[in-house]
């Protein structure tokens, strides 16, 4: 046997609360992302990733204090991002217990924070969020791919996907790797949302470019694709949400399913 | 209740393995240098940072001396970079190690996907206190870029396959060391982390 591919749950959290549509019967509040945390962790999650979609100052507390909560009842790692923009915020989420830090708009705006986090705390805490998206103005210097007879790149994107950066994503994952980071986390914006698949060309592309791990995120409907993406790709670890969100697709019964599909997974 | 310290480098997050040590019925306090008061039934030295710093911080801020402080009854438990630090030298950093066991540390093969992250199997190849209990191939989690190389290899109590074998738990004398962080590895690091415990009991 060898290393397995990990199954990791996302939480979109906002003011301390989980957010997005959540249908459990087993937890009363499944509001609070401690319960479901716990509840993760039991099913065999491999880590849980926490992003904070309200990110905003007056929130920093309310993340501490979440982290320190997470941290006391789960036995498994954890990340946590969203609106990570400084060192010192950064140094506030690990210290508070979390495992992982993942930056993305901090990390474009200000590369070198990637490289004071490795510094202080070691790559392995390190993860570079990437938000990548088509764009099918060609533009000089950029990677092209062709799906069709449409020809695009990838384009980084930051505040949540709302802005384009102008960055290549595959150059930009190469740089994130030199500075120091210990993973990414690729999110395909095309895909997120979907339900139809993970972004396969997009996950293929950045995994063999880099030899840090990579998490493939967004585009998760179904337990299937998760053994297509790691059929078709080497990447180390995917990331859904919804799927999980309903207890039909326990990560357990997920985790089964992809034993079964011939990937090696932690049961 | 037993008491034991964390040993804290200053950079990372302790709070895991504090959080794992209460939750098995151990009283924890974290020090920074060995020159208080030692009335702790064991060590540990985590598994977060770097080697250079966490050597010195360990060897020069101190006015006691690492060995004289353990002795060679104080069970230590090295998680990681802690587990590294008992060697003579690591490719890491510049620094000489603790060297309580003959070997050294060397970066994983460039061939490989750096860290190995993830979820691996223990092959236990002889029993030892630390997995009592601990089925052989059951899964811990690892997120290291060094492996360790001790001379003798069977101070080697489990080791794991990365593609190339990395050695995952040491045992010599009162040292033992994981190169995995049984602080995250579910049910499986916590019954290692009793183990320990009850080592520092005796």
């Amino acid at each position: 046997m060898t290393l397995t591919k990990r199954i990791i749950p996302c939480l979109d959290v906002a003011n301390g609360r989980v957010v997005k549509g959540l249908h459990f019967s087993s937890i009363k509040d499944a509001g609070d992302p401690v319960l479901l945390a716990e509840k993760y962790s039991k099913e065999g999650a491999d880590e849980l990733i926490f992003l904070d979609i309200t990110a905003s100052q007056e929130h920093r507390e309310t993340i501490k204090t979440l982290v320190s909560k997470v941290a006391k009842v789960i036995d498994i790692p954890f990340t946590v991002g969203g609106g990570v923009k400084t060192l010192q915020h950064a140094r506030d989420i690990l210290l508070s217990g979390a495992d992982k830090v993942a930056i993305n708009t901090g990390a474009v705006k200000n590369p070198e924070v990637i490289t004071e986090l490795m510094e202080l705390f070691g790559k392995q805490c390190v993860v570079v969020a990437i938000d990548a998206k088509r764009n099918y103005n060609l533009e000089k210097g950029k990677n092209t791919y062709s799906e069709g007879d449409k020809k695009f790149w990838f384009e980084v994107f930051i505040y949540g996907g709302k802005k384009g950066t102008g960055l290549d994503a595959v150059d930009w994952a190469k740089n994130v790797e030199k500075l120091g980071a210990g993973e990414i986390l690729l999110t395909s914006i095309d895909m997120d949302g979907t339900k139809d698949g993970y972004d396969t060309l997009l996950t293929k592309e950045i995994v063999n470019k880099v030899s840090i791990p990579v998490i493939a995120s967004g585009g998760c409907g179904k337990p299937e694709h998760m053994v297509d993406i790691f059929k078709m790709s080497d990447v180390d670890a995917a990331l859904a949400a919804s799927i999980f969100h309903y207890e039909t697709h326990s990560v357990n019964r997920v985790k089964e399913f992809l034993k079964k599909g011939g990937i090696p997974v932690r049961l | 209740m037993v008491k034991v310290a964390i040993f804290d480098y200053g950079a990372g997050n302790i709070f895991s393995l504090k959080t794992s040590l209460e939750k098995n019925d151990a009283e924890v306090d974290v020090i920074t240098s060995f020159d208080k008061a030692n009335n702790y039934s064991g060590l540990l030295l985590p598994g977060v940072g770097n080697f250079d710093p966490a050597i010195k911080s360990i060897r020069d801020y101190s006015k006691t001396d690492f060995a004289d402080y353990v002795s060679d009854k104080k069970p230590v438990l090295g998680i990681c970079l802690g587990m590294e630090m008992f060697f003579e030298k690591s490719e890491e950093g510049k620094e000489k190690g603790l060297g309580v066991i003959d070997g050294e540390v060397v970066l994983l093969p460039h061939e490989m996907k750096i860290p190995h992250m993830g979820w691996n199997n223990l092959n236990i190849k002889k029993q030892s206190k630390i997995v009592e209990g601990v089925k052989d191939g059951s899964w811990v989690y690892f997120v290291h870029s060094y492996r360790v190389k001790p001379k003798n290899t069977d101070l080697i109590v489990a080791d794991s396959d990365y593609g190339i074998t990395v050695p995952a738990i040491i045992e010599y004398g009162n040292f033992f060391g994981t190169q995995f962080h049984p602080e995250k590895s579910g049910k499986i690091g916590s019954i290692m982390i009793r183990n320990f415990l009850r080592e520092c009991k005796k």
